[in-house]
């Protein structure tokens, strides 16, 4: 069966780049063109266009690199998780990713939908998911670097670790 | 205090510190037989 770990690190990988991608399109992209577009007034635009459909992309793939990154570690999740059997480094980056999907449908997904009005709520509602939402994105944004050093932990990163 | 989080560049050194501090814990475990 080495066709699943194979199969799990591609699809790992692919929908990793279009989660973490994504995520940094918000933060780096979207958050300023917002801001500059509702001073021209055209930010429905992005609000109306764009960000649903990013959202979508956006939740989707954090689920679909979640899955595959627990049928990459196969018989190690347990020992991923719990920091044991040499698996501290990539538990760690597994504890991130699990962290930044916690985040991604508990925290951005409910309050965005308030935000691009999907879901109804008071403008004060609004105000309060807006900051809830923009502080777990940027979470993840930080969370993203440990999380890429951690995943990307293989054989060159043995002599950092002193093995 | 300002929210590092409220700018790019204090969202990206936040990162960064979080991930030498990581770096260190991960390898005080993995000296630690498993």
């Amino acid at each position: 069966m080495d066709y699943v770990p194979a199969l799990a690190r591609w699809i790992h990988f692919m929908a990793g780049v279009m989660w973490i991608g994504l995520l940094y399109y918000f933060n780096f992209v979207q958050v300023p063109a917002l801001k500059a577009a509702t001073a021209d007034g055209t930010a429905a635009g992005i609000t109306k266009h764009v960000a649903p459909r990013a959202l979508l992309y956006f939740r989707w793939a954090a689920v679909v690199t979640w899955l595959a990154g627990a049928a990459l570690l196969g018989d190690q999740f347990v020992n991923a998780f719990l920091l044991r059997g040499g698996m501290a480094g990539i538990g760690v980056g597994a504890w991130l990713g699990t962290i930044m999907l916690f985040n991604v449908w508990v925290l951005i997904w409910p309050n965005q939908q308030k935000i691009l009005g999907l879901k109804p709520a008071t403008d004060e509602e609004k105000n309060k998911a807006r900051r809830v939402a923009f502080l777990a994105s940027r979470t993840n944004t930080a969370l993203s670097i440990p999380l890429l050093f951690f995943m990307a932990g293989g054989w060159s990163h043995r002599a950092l670790f002193g093995l | 205090m300002k929210n590092p989080l409220d700018s790019l560049w204090g969202t990206i050194i936040s990162g960064l510190v979080l991930t030498v501090i990581l770096y260190f814990v991960v390898k005080s475990i993995v000296g630690i037989p498993g």
